[in-house]
């Protein structure tokens, strides 16, 4: 199964590739990874999306919860919680058509142009991953040339939260 | 008052109770050296001659006193020579702090000259470690490193240090306690699971304690006595955990596992309940997963909530310190009104008996033929009156060493369990005789095994550590040469040590005394002989027979009950 797991932990250097490393030096699978310092900046929030069994989803947690740097760990996929990726797509627009086709797909996805130049248009996106997948699917019809994502973040719903 | 980085570095490890260190010495560490040689009467530096052996010996030190063992290396290869040592602490869970020098700041990232990220290599095999970039911080730094290596699961910890910290000043300031909001070990077992425990243990009709190296590092040995004679319940050891229960007891059933006795896997097969306390379910214990105690109920009490239900699924987890989760259990079994059931214990021990029967350990010395290395292990028991601190290497000597040395008290076996290090051995035993320098102290090893640390002689001579190296020569790599025999039909590829040293000549060109002892008769006599010097290294050469196997062995795949006994 897919886990969703926020991660709060030291903002220092070397974090980061403890998590990695453990993955990789254990064989579990990362789909996605991304971090950023929190409103307390003595803290990084990293979110990481993983597949596997629960039995192997549990041992995860418990090995990242052993890491010193990581203060605290939550497996989303045990809470109600809001899932939100963010997306840049470069779009190849040199015909007219095209640009008006992408600008009304663009709309349709509620997503915003950013970026305008003769030949393309950049457009940001967010929202959940399935979405954001439909989008770059409308768009093979045209020209892709670069797409950017996040990585998924999440939060929970309601009351649960993790904080120190 | 300011002091520099080297200064401080010093003032930390006295701070932290440390007498004595193991390192050597290079470009990158020269002014901590240079503190070093100001301070000698506060700290006892032993060098060694390879950082491995540093490691190493921090590590048997640790092993002996379940205090922290400290190592010091340069940076580049001295660091990279520590890495073994490193892991093997990781994985046999020995609380160790190895500094390693850096290059300077200002270099580092450069390939500078013998740089390498050290910390980006020792990572996955450290419980933690730390770049110190500001000298404002090393004293907290030293301070979390001793800390984490000593508490909860201990491990090893790794401080580099770049050159130019050293002479950087500052303020010095130790801080007495420490807190970090990221890193909290329980040591309080969970009441509710603890009572949980006790009524399964009270139903049980067919228990078994399975104790591991955990209730070694706990200190726990004596409590689990208690429990044990408490419980009336059968025990069996991990390789790690010997010593942590006496081994003349007639409760206690031998080690378990791979070369485990007959009835210790017999009895956890067909238990209907499994106690596992301190013990982290190795594959050389378990056997095939998928035949592992199939009809047994499992409590497992592991300080590091990620040993339990890692490879057996759990139905009673109490993460928390050994000792004190023993004493939780006593206090429970205590106001308990009901008692285990004697009856069913009977019939279980009547069975157990009955595996005994086996005499599984049994050999014969043919006192015209080759040296038996069980013999030698036997009769080094009884000349110490199994009271000996012994270290030893990888291979069958070391389950040798296990089975025919009945240990009787904890902290006194010292191996390499996880990682199974070839060469620990000699450099543990000057670990452990530094912080015993009036005990026995034996280094059971094989003629492989010592050669992959055997420079450590010269620190032996130095520091005058009179150990008594006991070599069980086979001429093979034995353990490597056991499995061909049995699983590669006799292809003996390259575990053939051809061309061995003349060891009695190669202890005493080191300047100790070497012996060599070919025949039966002999082995008591020469033991006594080499015992009796209290002040010399002897190194012990026994020409033992060649093709001996380990015995018994569960070979790959099979269940604990599928022993091969002969
Ligand atoms: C050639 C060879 C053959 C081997 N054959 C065998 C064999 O036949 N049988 C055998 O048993 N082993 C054998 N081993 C060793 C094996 O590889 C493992 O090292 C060993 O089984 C692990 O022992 P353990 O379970 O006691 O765990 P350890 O490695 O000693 O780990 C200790 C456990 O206790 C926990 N712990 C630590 N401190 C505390 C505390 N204060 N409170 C609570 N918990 C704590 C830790 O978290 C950990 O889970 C062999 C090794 C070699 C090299
Ligand atoms: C550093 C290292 N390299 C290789 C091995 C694999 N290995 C395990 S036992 C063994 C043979 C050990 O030979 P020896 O020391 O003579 O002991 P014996 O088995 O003959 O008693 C080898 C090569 C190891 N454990 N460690
Ligand atoms: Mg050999």
């Amino acid at each position: 199964m897919r886990h969703v797991i926020s991660i709060l932990m030291e903002n220092e250097a070397g974090a980061l590739s403890r998590v990695a490393g453990l993955f990789s030096a254990r064989g579990y699978n990362i789909e996605s990874l991304t971090v950023a310092p929190t409103d307390d900046a003595t803290l990084s929030r990293l979110t990481l999306v993983t597949r596997g069994s629960e039995e192997i989803v549990e041992q995860i947690v418990k090995q990242l919860n052993k890491l010193i740097d990581v203060v605290k760990v939550m497996d989303l996929a045990q809470y109600s919680h809001i899932e939100r990726e963010m997306m840049l797509v470069k779009v190849g627009v040199d015909k007219s058509a095209a640009c008006e086709a992408v600008k009304r797909l663009s709309d349709i996805f509620r997503g915003n142009i950013v970026d305008v130049s003769d030949k393309t248009y950049t457009i940001e996106l967010t929202g959940e991953r399935s979405k954001l997948d439909a989008f770059v699917n409308a768009l093979k019809e045209y020209r892709i040339i670069e797409v950017v994502r996040s990585g998924s973040m999440g939060i929970a719903r309601g009351e649960a939260s993790l904080h120190v | 008052m300011e002091l520099t980085g080297a200064e401080i570095f010093v003032e930390c490890l006295k701070e932290e109770g440390v007498d004595t260190i193991f390192g050597y010495p290079g470009g990158a560490v020269l002014f901590l050296y240079d503190e070093l040689y100001k301070q000698q009467d506060n700290i006892n530096h032993i060098l060694v001659r390879h950082e491995q052996g540093a490691v190493h010996a921090a590590e048997g030190y640790a092993k002996a006193t379940n205090k922290p063992g400290v190592a010091l290396v340069t940076s580049g290869p001295g660091a990279t020579n520590a890495v073994t040592g490193i892991a093997d602490a990781y994985m046999d869970s020995v609380p160790l702090v190895v500094f390693t020098g850096q290059v300077p700041r200002h270099l580092i990232g450069n390939d500078a000259f013998q740089e390498v990220d050290i910390v980006g290599i020792t990572r996955p095999c450290v419980k933690h470690n730390f770049l110190v970039t500001d000298v404002n911080e090393l004293a907290m730094t030293i301070k979390k490193a001793f800390y984490i290596a000593s508490t909860g699961r201990p491990g090893p910890v790794l401080v580099d240090i770049p050159k130019d910290i050293t002479t950087a000043r500052c303020e010095f300031h130790y801080p007495a306690e420490i807190t970090m909001r990221s890193y909290n070990p329980t040591v309080k077992g969970n009441k509710r699971q603890v009572r949980r425990a006790i009524d399964l243990m009270l139903e049980s009709k067919r228990p078994i304690l399975y104790t591991g190296g955990g209730v070694v590092l706990s200190g726990a040995a004596h409590q689990l006595t208690e429990l044990t004679k408490e419980l009336g319940f059968p025990i069996t050891n991990t390789l790690m955990g010997l010593g942590g229960y006496p081994s003349m007891d007639k409760q206690f059933v031998g080690m378990l596992g791979m070369h485990g006795t007959y009835e210790a896997n017999n009895a956890m097969h067909h238990s209907d309940l499994v106690i596992a306390i301190g013990s982290r379910f190795d594959d050389r214990v378990t056997g095939n997963i998928e035949k592992f105690c199939p009809y047994a109920k499992i409590i497992h009490v592991d300080i590091d909530p990620a040993s339990i239900s890692k490879n057996v699924k759990v139905d009673v987890p109490i993460v928390g310190d050994v000792k004190s989760v023993i004493l939780d259990m006593l206090e429970e079994l205590r106001a308990r009104t009901e008692r285990p059931d004697a009856a069913a214990l009977a019939d279980w021990w009547k069975q157990i008996a009955e595996w005994q029967g086996m005499d599984c350990l049994k050999y014969n010395q043919d006192m015209n033929a080759a040296i038996k290395a069980q013999f030698v292990v036997e009769k080094l028991w009884e000349a110490t009156n199994g009271d000996a601190y012994i270290t030893s290497d990888v291979g069958q000597h070391q389950m040798w060493a296990a089975q025919y040395y009945k240990f009787s008290q904890p902290n006194r076996w010292i191996n390499s369990g996880g990682l199974g290090t070839m060469g620990f051995g000699l450099p543990a035993a000057m670990g452990v005789q530094m912080a015993f320098p009036e005990e026995t102290v034996a280094c059971i090893t094989g003629d492989g095994s010592i050669q992959m640390c055997i420079q450590e002689l010269a620190t032996c001579l130095q520091y005058h550590m009179p150990i008594k190296v006991i070599s069980l020569n086979n001429g093979y790599l034995g353990m490597v040469r056991q499995w061909q025999e049995f699983f590669y039909q006799k292809r003996y590829a390259m575990s053939y040590m051809e061309a061995l040293p003349d060891f009695v000549k190669l202890a005493e060109a080191y300047g100790h005394v070497g012996m060599r002892i070919d025949k039966p008769g002999d082995v008591e006599g020469a033991l006594k002989e080499a015992l009796a010097m209290k002040d010399r290294l002897v190194f012990m050469d026994f020409i033992t027979e060649r093709e001996n196997n380990v015995f018994p062995m569960i070979p790959a795949g099979a269940g604990q009950n599928e022993m091969i006994l002969v």
